[in-house]
Parts: structure tokens; sequence; C-alpha cells
């Protein structure tokens, strides 16, 4: 079995474009499903199709950050369309419910409670200087829940992801304008916690 | 007798201690733009242009005086550097943008053209063949930017020569003397163009001050 170069394609949504609604609006959802990450999935391909050709280190190593920036901007938006869903507070699904099971303990022992989580998050990723991603991850070697994040499209390599936040202003600017910290509040709305959990469960096995 | 001298030395200490206290920086406020919000347009809109005033660069501006009020009361190195990345991002997008907003011009007053006899002129023949080979480079490598960042049009004083430059998130641009910046984070054209960054990067050399590009570029080549 062999790495075949260049043959990612977009994933599909798992709800509609409007399904977030209030939250995030239908026309950012669409943009940035069918613009943002599908250009991440096309640069990709070529570029793994380049350094499959690419005949010398030297060569490689130039590809690097085509390959980093284009494969981790299509990880980490396939990641972020599964921790989203519909939320409970308008009747649409489970979004932003956190039931009782191990990611709910796991959140009341490393940070007091829900809200805690929210409001450490939320100032962590406002404060990030450019673009990036907000993470909650699981640290690989104290299996504690922690808050950390990434510049640009850097993926998450230090931590397993469990939710993650795209604050690239793509991601808000057309509903919120400047005002990011109206985003990082309703995005709670629609965060799909038994994805989360999933991702939890397999994480600290 | 003793006492007496060390209570007549206590207010000079005092003085002396007041003469080493930084005194408070003088506060940064936010330029006026030159032209009014809607005066850029159909370039680049009254919408984004308010906003990116009097939200964006602002809250640089209140955050680089909030950064330069803490640092002067730090009392240790520890403290001064943790204060650094604050004074680069906020410092950085202060100036970043007083020079954005003076490198703009609506094209009633001269946007867009690039006096032919000008020595900006002059040198972006010697240096790109031209202005249109100019803005098809710099276009490429700022559209190329891998997150949010400037693309600079600057001077080179060691190689005497104008190149193309960019700078990541805020940082401010050190390498060159600035001519002409561009802003290519998204706030600065989501609204207008959304994901399609070309199309503001193609528009937004109609409203380039090359008056003012060529003056930077008068004094740079002086110095």
């Amino acid at each position: 079995m062999s790495f075949t170069p260049g043959v990612h394609t977009l994933p599909d949504l798992p709800y509609p474009y409007d399904a977030l609604e209030p939250y995030i609006s239908r026309q950012i959802m669409e943009l940035h499903h069918k613009k943002h990450h599908q250009t991440y999935v096309n640069a990709l391909n070529s570029a793994e199709q380049a350094y499959a050709k690419a005949l010398t280190p030297k060569e490689r190593i130039a590809l690097q950050a085509a390959l980093k920036f284009n494969g981790g901007g299509h990880i980490n938006h396939s990641l972020f369309w599964k921790n989203l869903a519909p939320s409970a507070s308008v009747q649409k699904g489970n979004g932003g419910a956190l039931k009782d099971g191990p990611l709910k303990q796991a959140i009341e022992q490393n940070f007091g409670s829900l809200e805690n989580l929210i409001q450490q998050f939320n100032a962590t990723t406002a404060g990030i200087q450019g673009s990036g991603w907000g993470w909650l991850g699981v640290n690989p070697t104290t299996k504690r829940l922690e808050i950390t994040t990434t510049a640009n499209q850097d993926p998450l390599l230090t931590h397993f992801p469990i939710i993650g936040v795209d604050i690239w202003e793509h991601a808000f600017y057309l509903q919120y304008l400047n005002v990011k910290v109206d985003y990082l509040k309703a995005i709670w709305s629609v965060i799909n916690f038994e994805e989360a959990e999933a991702r939890f469960v397999e994480a600290t096995k | 007798m003793l006492s007496i001298a060390r209570s007549a030395l206590r207010p000079s200490i005092a003085a002396a201690a007041r003469r080493f206290v930084v005194p408070a920086s003088s506060l940064h406020t936010l330029p006026e733009l030159p032209y009014a919000y809607n005066a850029l347009e159909p370039h680049i809109s009254g919408q984004i242009m308010e906003l990116h005033h009097t939200k964006h660069h602002q809250t640089y501006v209140n955050g680089l005086n909030a950064a330069e009020e803490s640092y002067a009361k730090a009392l240790s190195p520890k403290e001064q550097i943790k204060l650094q990345s604050a004074l680069k991002f906020n410092g950085g997008g202060h100036i970043n943008h007083s020079l954005f907003w003076r490198n703009l011009a609506p094209t009633s007053s001269g946007g867009g053209h690039l006096p032919p006899n000008s020595s900006l002129a002059k040198a972006i023949q010697e240096d790109f063949g031209g202005l249109d080979a100019l803005k098809k480079k710099m276009n490429a490598t700022t559209a190329a930017i891998q997150g949010s960042g400037w693309g600079w049009l600057g001077y080179n004083s060691d190689t005497k020569k104008l190149e193309i430059v960019t700078t990541a998130n805020q940082d401010p641009l050190l390498t060159h003397t600035p001519i002409i910046g561009i802003d290519i984070w998204e706030h600065a054209f989501y609204l207008q163009y959304k994901n399609v960054k070309v199309d503001y990067l193609n528009e937004i050399w109609s409203v380039i001050n090359f008056e003012e590009a060529n003056a930077r570029y008068e004094e740079a080549i002086k110095a």
C-alpha cells in the first residue's frame, strides 16, 4: 500500500449551508466550504503531484511550505465542519449541547466548568496576532485537556484535536465584521460536542 | 545629627528617583484619513474604509498605548520581554496602517497615476521593466502570503534597488524603506471582494498614491 499523491477531495458538509444559522450565516458557510476549503484541496493536490516529481532534496524542501499550508488548510477545515452542528437552542440539532459523559467530566476537571473553558478558549483565540485556529486538545503525555493555538493553517501536532475554531477573518467577517468576540461567543451554540466526545474517547483510550 | 542629615537626604533621593521614572510616552492617536471614506470607490468601498480606519486601526492605536503604558511600568527584563509581542503587533499595526492611508489616493487626486518623469517611474522601469511588470509581480507575491500580512514595494539601500518584499501579520517593514504598502489581511477586502483577493489586488492600483510613493522614494535615495 502506498501513498497516492494529489487525490484529495472536498468533503461534503454534514448539514446544509444554512443549518448553523443564526450563529454562522449561510453565506459564510457556502464561501468557506466551496471557495476557501476547495482552494486548499486543489492546491494540496498540485503540491503533492509536484512533490512526487521532485528529483532532489532542494526541490522537495521548496515545496514544503505549499504542502504545509494547503495540507494544513485541508486537515483543519475537514475537522472544523465535523465539530460544528446545527444548534439545539433553535431546535435544529444537538449543536451546543454538552451531555453528561467523559468529555463533560474532563472539562469540569480541567477547567471547572464549560463556561470557564469557553471564557479561556475565547480569550486565547481572540489573542492570536494574525490568522490561525484556537484548539481544545488532549495533551498526549498528560492526557489532560488543554487550550492551544496554531498560526495560519498549521495543523495541530502537539495535541490530539478535540474542538477547533477558525479565527481567520473569512470565517466570520461577513456576519460579525471586526467584532470577533461576538463570533467566538456565538460559535459555542453550534459546537458539536458529540463529535468532540468521540475524539476525546479515541484520544484517551 | 545623623537623623537630620538622613531626613535632608530623603527629599533629594526621592527627587532623583523621580528623574529615573520613564515618563509616560505621548499617546498615539489615530491619524485622519486624507480623504473621505467613500473617496476610493469603486476600488475600495466606503464600508471597508470606515471599518478599517475607525475599528481596526483604532484598535491597534489603543493596544499600542496600553502596551507602552505597561512597558513604562515594567520592573524587570522578563516583564519587558513579555510585552514585546504586544508592542510589535500593535506598533506594527499602527505604523503599517498609517503608511497605508497615505499611499492611497482618490483617482480624482492622482490615485493610480504614476508621473512619467518622476524618479520613481524611472526606477520602476529600471528595476522591473515598467509599471505593469511591477504590478504583476507584486500582486503575485502578495497573493501568495500564507496567512495575514502586507505586500511592500521597498527600497533596498544596500543594492540601491526597488524590491518587492512581504511582512507577516503586523510586522513592520524593517529591511527596506517602505515605498508602497498593500494590506492583504482579509479585513482589507473581504466585504467587497470576498475570497477573490486577486480582484482586490488588481483594483487597488487605481488608487495607489504614486506622488506619495515618489516622495518616499526620493527621501530614501538621499539617505
